[in-house]
């Protein structure tokens, strides 16, 4: 006998349990149908008035107020990006019955070309039936007076006052600020899309992305009524947008504008940082472009011409341009040399004009073919010599040169408050086994020493290394924000950020390396820098090859630009409280010291009255 | 002629059953047939308002119900026993499928609701809707009820672990119209009330864990709800316009196809979701509870077959069939009206769309043929 039941069903039992359950059931029935129609009831009579009015024959709209973008100011109040009124003509799709239609009939009035329209039916894609989709921007007033006198002809469409960013200083800090461009559907992913209701534009590069979202406020609504035509009876509520937050760069516009100068048609990049607190005070990279271009979606052609152009006026050198230090690294090296007894000041070494590593024959030859005779730490540096370098970077080995290149920040990102910069590289043995397949040879070793080789910074990179410098080790991440000021006015200033300083193991060792440094420009190799005023710590150098990553559209083709006319320098100065540092390269020419010295002039002797 | 036609008895010994109408002999089940023709008659008036006049639509409605229709019509034929004995069958596919829905869905971009099958899409969680009840009335009929606790157990594995694949899906409505449809079964089984007390502690003291395991959009359905002004031009937008049409509506409603709210602006959801505005724009007062009344007499219809029906399992499915059919019509004007968050799920026979109509109806054919297939005399 199965004994899987126990007990016997008692099927009359269960019948009248399920009976009870029953009338629970119709019980919770009757009650959820009384809260339904006390609702309906409490909707429909009682709140019948309040709901009446506000679907009168006049329709309610629901406009979102698009907040102002901030303004970004130079670390003096000056106007480097701002908002102006501007006229534009959107539709509103929902009531637009035929779009295509509608445009057509639009043309008959108002001239639209192709690309206008274009771009317009991506905007439409991205944005929500009951949004206005601008089609045309910056109307003159006489279109804007065509388009009203017919207005009724168009429903759905309407002009209507917005404001469109502004850059006007042009080309001078296009690698600073960026630009805004039309908002897409890649951008809407990121943000709150209902907080960009109404805005059509958002940062692209540069600042303006980098600090978006203070840049960009609150949106805000007003809930109006209009009549059939789509015009405004009344304002029935209204929540005020708020504005974005204004931002103060650290940068000196007349520096910045200086250093462009400075630079005028030659390719390359200055950079100019505050070594007390890491605020950069010029970032230039030439070619530069017009970014108020951008904003109002850039037509292909002009595009494509900057894409096309090899001089690469899209590509921010600063943060992005690849080199081959050269000469310039060799006060970095000359330091850990010193503070790893691999050398002393004293100790003197004789330059024929080339050098061989102990126990090979290959001849790595100095710049100046027959030599610098003999040479000491300080002549080395004054005089840029090679084979002084070769031997110490023998000396020292590998090891010791990443590190104390590691130490000044290369081959890291520096931490920059615009992003897009490349970390570049300081090669280590396992480095080189991965990405090329070798072993470390001691003859790599001697060619970092001179900055050669492997080894690969930006101007960012070594203008932040040069500050550190003229700060005998204390480091500071580099940053373009100075202050902010929030809309209700109060002002928040950007505190200066440091990081993990050089430590020597003994301090003397920086005097040691700078008080050559201050030989560099009216002993040695830095004469085209000239006599100035003020005190100067230099160094000058050749760079070997500025490669031009463009990882958005090819990512594996990095193009070499072999150079044979061009220059690099840093400096600090004064030399014992510095208040400013710079790195110049210069692609085309051999005038990075005089570019340093027309930046320096600018900002020490004009600004500063030394 | 028509009247004899339909009065015709028809004299049939066999196995017991006597077939005495033409109803009977298609086991259709009159009464329920009428609340559901009227009902979906109602519906498609306010679906060619709330379409915008767009008669396409409602063909393509009316092509969904007659499918719909014709499931019901042919479930109405299979006798319960077999339902019962395939019980536990059917649950499995189900679950089976909602696994393969996941794993396909990762490879597709995100849709993870449908499978293709070639001509239409197949939603399993939807046959799970009926699998759910009809698996946990077969499980209770294994035991004496009222279930003990380790019987509730293995049904809250029966229910939890679809909805918990539901969940994954995304489609926390469905899940918790599975979880629901469970309960309900719950209910009938005649769980001990202290059951249902522990239960309820249960999740208002899990709440706010649960809401640690919301999607963002989630939690804005349930903070928008709570206060819809505050986006009012996201989520919010929904409630703040169909209040605006309910409420304009008044005591006789504006007329039909004069609706203002549903028209000046199109949204599709006025066709899916919240047609029940329209309805309550264009009907006022009046024709809510008209429509409300038509739901009541379907559930009517639906209770009392659970009433006389002869066995465990058919009173169990019924009752469960029809309580869950309320709740849906329940959540979905309760939605509407402002009472409870958004969550899509559409007005039963009414709103536009096929999947959920087919399920529907196919518990109604299931209804019916227990109706249906009674024996005279009880076992």
């Amino acid at each position: 006998m199965p004994n899987h039941q126990l007990t016997l069903r008692n099927r009359t039992r269960e019948n009248f349990l399920f009976q009870k359950r029953l009338l629970v059931s119709i019980f919770i029935v009757c009650v959820a149908s009384l809260l339904l129609v006390s609702r309906l009831v409490y909707l429909q009579i009682f709140q019948y008035n309040h709901y009446t009015t506000l679907s009168t024959s006049n329709d309610i709209d629901l406009h979102p107020i698009p907040p102002r973008r901030g303004l970004i100011f130079d670390r003096n109040g000056l106007l480097l990006a701002t908002n102006r009124p501007a006229f534009n003509l959107v539709i509103t799709p929902d009531k637009v019955e035929n779009i295509d239609q509608m445009i057509t009939r639009i043309k008959d009035i108002l001239p639209l070309n192709d690309s206008d329209i274009t771009l317009f039916k991506i905007q439409l894609d991205q944005h929500r039936r009951f949004d206005q989709v601008p089609l045309k921007l910056k109307l003159t007033p006489e279109e804007v007076a065509k388009f009203s006198v017919n207005r009724y002809l168009f429903p759905g469409v309407e002009v209507k006052a917005q404001l469109i960013r502004q850059y006007p200083l042009y080309n001078a800090f296009a690698h600073v600020i960026g630009y805004v461009g039309r908002i897409n559907s890649q951008d809407l992913a990121n943000v709150d899309p209902t907080n960009y209701a109404g805005t059509d534009f958002i940062g692209k590069v540069g600042i303006e992305k980098y600090y978006e979202s203070q840049l960009h406020g609150t949106v805000g609504y007003e809930k109006v009524e209009t009549n059939a035509s789509g015009q405004t009876v009344r304002t029935i509520s209204k929540m005020a947008a708020i504005k974005g937050e204004d931002l103060y760069l650290t940068i000196d516009t007349a520096l910045q504008i200086a250093a462009e100068q400075a630079l005028s048609n030659d390719r390359g990049a200055v950079v100019a940082i505050q070594p007390s607190t890491g605020q950069i005070l010029a970032l230039v990279s030439q070619p530069g472009y017009d970014p108020n271009l951008f904003v109002e979606g850039i037509n292909d052609q002009n595009f494509q011409t900057l894409q096309n152009d090899q001089s690469f006026p899209l590509y921010n050198r600063a943060l992005r341009g690849l080199f081959a230090p050269g000469s310039i690294i060799k006060p970095f090296i000359a330091i850990e040399g010193l503070d790893e007894k691999a050398t002393t000041p004293s100790f003197e070494l004789f330059d024929p004009g080339w050098y061989k590593v102990p126990g090979t024959e290959h001849l790595f030859h100095d710049w100046k073919l027959d030599g610098h005779g003999w040479v000491n730490i300080t002549k080395a540096i004054i005089e840029s010599c090679d084979t002084y370098f070769f031997d110490l970077a023998h000396k020292l080995g590998i090891k010791n040169i990443d590190l104390i290149l590691q130490q000044f920040g290369f081959g890291q990102l520096t931490g920059i408050d615009m992003g897009e910069e490349l970390p570049g590289n300081v090669p280590t043995p396992e480095w080189k086994l991965v990405h090329r397949g070798t072993a470390w040879y001691p003859g790599d070793t001697v060619q970092v020493g001179i900055g050669q080789g492997f080894l690969q910074i930006t101007p960012l990179q070594l203008a932040v290394a040069t500050a550190t410098l003229a700060n005998r080790g204390k480091h500071f991440k580099p940053y373009l924000l100075y202050q902010t000021s929030a809309p209700d006015g109060s002002i928040t200033k950007q505190d200066p950020s440091e990081g993990d300083p050089v430590i020597l193991k003994n301090p003397k060792n920086w005097e040691t390396v700078i008080n050559a440094m201050t030989k560099v420009i009216p002993e040695g190799t830095g004469y085209r820098f000239g006599q100035s005023k003020y005190s100067v710590a230099a160094k000058t150098g050749t760079a070997q090859l500025f490669s031009v990553k463009h990882d958005e559209n090819n990512p594996n083709k990095v193009i070499p630009i072999r150079l044979r006319n061009n220059s690099t320098f840093i400096a600090f100065a004064p030399v014992d409280h510095p208040k400013i540092a710079i790195a110049v390269i210069d692609q085309n020419n051999t005038t990075a010291p005089e570019i340093a010295r027309k930046v320096l002039d600018q900002y020490l002797i004009k600004e500063r009255n030394l | 002629m028509i009247k004899t036609l339909l009065n015709r008895r028809f004299q049939r010994q066999e196995s017991g059953t006597q077939y005495r109408t033409l109803w009977q002999l298609l086991h259709l089940d009159l009464p329920l047939l009428i609340g559901i023709v009227s009902l979906i008659t109602f519906g498609f008036f306010i679906l060619y308002s709330a379409t915008n006049q767009q008669f396409s639509m409602v063909e393509q409605e009316i092509i969904h119900i007659s499918l719909a229709a014709l499931i019901m019509v042919f479930l109405a034929q299979i006798p319960p026993h077999v339902y019962q004995r395939w019980s536990p069958a059917l649950f499995y596919l189900s679950l089976f499928l909602m696994v393969v829905v996941l794993i396909v869905g990762r490879i597709d971009k995100g849709a993870q609701r449908w499978i293709s099958l070639g001509l239409f899409r197949f939603q399993p969680s939807e046959l799970m809707k009926i699998a759910i009840p009809m698996m946990l009335a077969w499980y209770f009929t294994q035991h004496p009820l009222p279930p003990k606790l380790k019987h509730i157990g293995i049904a809250a594995l029966i229910i939890l672990i679809p909805a918990f694949l539901a969940a994954k899906e995304p489609d926390l409505g469905t899940a918790i119209i599975l979880i629901l449809s469970g309960i309900c079964v719950l209910l009938f089984a005649g769980i001990r009330w202290r059951f249902v007390i522990s239960l309820f502690t249960l999740i208002t003291t899990s709440a706010p864990v649960l809401w640690h395991f919301l999607h963002g959009y989630q939690r804005e359905r349930i903070l928008t709800f709570i206060n819809p002004e505050r986006d009012p031009l996201g989520t919010g937008y929904h409630i703040i316009q169909s209040k605006i049409a309910i409420g304009s509506g008044g005591i006789f409603g504006k007329g039909w196809l004069l609706g203002t709210q549903s028209h000046l602006h199109f949204l599709p959801e006025h066709a899916t979701d919240f047609i029940f505005a329209v309805c309550g724009e264009e009907f006022g007062l009046f024709g809510s509870l008209f429509l409300l009344l038509l739901y009541l007499a379907i559930t009517a219809a639906c209770f009392r077959i659970a009433q006389n029906a002869q066995d465990t399992y058919t009173r169990l499915l019924a009752g469960s069939i029809g309580l869950m059919f309320f709740i849906s019509v329940f959540v979905n004007m309760g939605m509407v009206s402002g009472i409870l968050p958004v969550v899509g799920l559409p007005l039963p026979l009414i709103s536009y769309g096929g999947s959920s109509m087919i399920t529907l109806m196919a518990s109604f054919g299931i209804l019916m043929s227990i109706q249906t297939h009674r024996k005279l005399w009880s076992q």
